[in-house]
């Protein structure tokens, strides 16, 4: 059990998937500027991350490793992630629509989120097995959505401030992450 | 004429990731060194233009509605290339940027230049295309690589160029210290380019 919760805390908040893994940057700063598209980036990102970990860790596990296809373990992946993640868009279009309302114009971004792959990559790497994989893969997630509303936060509030003209926009984010980073910088050693 | 054209535009004026700011997560992850930040945008590179040689010969076959699938699969199979040709000759290089060379298949700029230029365009300006943002990666990421080198750890591709009582800022080489570093090179481009206009 404390596995477990070492795992949860380390992927959370020690080894946090953008701030100290440099993973799903470029929606991070896209979609930082407004909560309720963090908060609904965020969930897309946790809904997809989770099914796609699951869905490689089946595909390395009973495809790959048995018929000696290691190598082709990116193409796989990617192709696992992006056929997913259309199908969970038709999914939800069909069945569940105020979910749909919710999520839809993020789904397609998110097959270019390095994360989603990341994670998959990472959870193979380290030998997870499946629940191992799946818990792995909700608390990196979180992690991420966690990064992505606290940047919000802080993105919204100085969105009214006197920014030198230079360093308006992507520039200022950029520092605005270093600075976060550097705090969650404390959380190393924990576990 | 246009061909220079489309090579040059991704060194300056369109140069990734300080321009389009795409591509960011390996341009932050490996950039701890100089050398990394070479070898990381040389295989972005060859990734880069061979997918938009194939993609720009195959760009009447592909059916518009399954593209960006033929793209990531196109794609995906030159980063396969690249990944076992640098296990076999480039080990410890392979080795430092690990996750990040199977990462090469969702880095934005490559599919962004595939859908935005090789779909539309005949394959030399294609091949120019791919140089030129490839080499304006390149050289970002050496640059960057460098300037976090130089800080952090007092050396220049691996030889010491700072004074002996130097003392390193560790912070460069650390996370934190690659989206500062990152921030404020977008924001000295910004500040020479508004110069260039006269503002």
């Amino acid at each position: 059990m404390s596995d477990y919760l070492l795992l949860i805390v380390g992927a959370i908040f020690v080894n946090n998937i953008i701030l100290a893994r440099y993973l799903g940057n470029c929606p991070f700063l896209g979609c930082s500027t407004r909560i309720d598209t963090a908060i609904g980036m965020a969930m897309a990102v946790i809904f997809v991350v989770v099914m796609a970990s699951g869905a490689t860790w089946i595909v390395e596990t009973y495809i790959l490793v048995p018929y000696n296809l290691e190598y082709l373990e990116t193409i796989a992946f990617i192709l696992v992630i992006a056929a997913l993640v259309q199908f969970v868009e038709m999914f939800l279009q069909k069945s569940v629509p105020a979910l749909y309302q919710a999520l839809g114009i993020y789904l397609p971004l998110i097959t270019t989120n390095c994360a989603v792959l990341g994670i998959a990559i990472l959870a193979v790497q380290n030998d997870y097995n499946f629940v191992k994989t799946l818990v792995y893969a909700f608390a990196a997630s979180v992690g991420y959505g966690l990064a992505l509303i606290i940047l919000t936060g802080i993105r919204e509030r100085y969105a009214v401030l006197p920014i030198p003209v230079h360093l308006r926009g992507t520039s200022i984010g950029l520092v605005t992450v270093g600075l976060l980073a550097l705090a969650f910088l404390g959380f190393a050693g924990l576990v | 004429m246009r061909v220079v054209q489309e090579f040059t535009k991704g060194l300056w004026k369109e140069i990734p990731p300080f321009r389009l700011v795409l591509g960011l997560c390996p341009t932050l992850a490996v950039t701890t060194a100089g050398k990394n930040g070479l070898g990381m945008g040389l295989a972005t590179t060859f990734v880069l233009v061979c997918s938009n040689i194939l993609i720009s010969l195959l760009r009447k076959t592909i059916p518009s509605k399954v593209r960006i699938a033929a793209f990531i699969v196109v794609i995906a199979s030159f980063v396969v290339i690249v990944e076992l040709a640098m296990q076999a000759y480039f080990y410890p290089l392979y080795k430092i940027l690990g996750i990040f060379i199977p990462l090469i298949v969702v880095n934005c700029i490559i599919l962004g230049r595939a859908e935005a230029f090789a779909s539309k365009n005949s394959v030399l300006p294609s091949i120019a295309d791919g140089l030129g943002m490839g080499f304006g990666f390149t050289i970002s990421l050496t640059v960057l690589g460098s300037i976090r080198e130089i800080i952090g750890n007092g050396t220049l591709f691996g030889t010491s160029i700072m004074w002996s009582s130097f003392e390193p800022f560790g912070i460069m080489l650390k996370p934190p210290g690659a989206f500062l570093c990152l921030g404020l090179i977008l924001g000295l481009m910004n500040f020479i380019s508004s110069r260039q206009k006269g503002h």
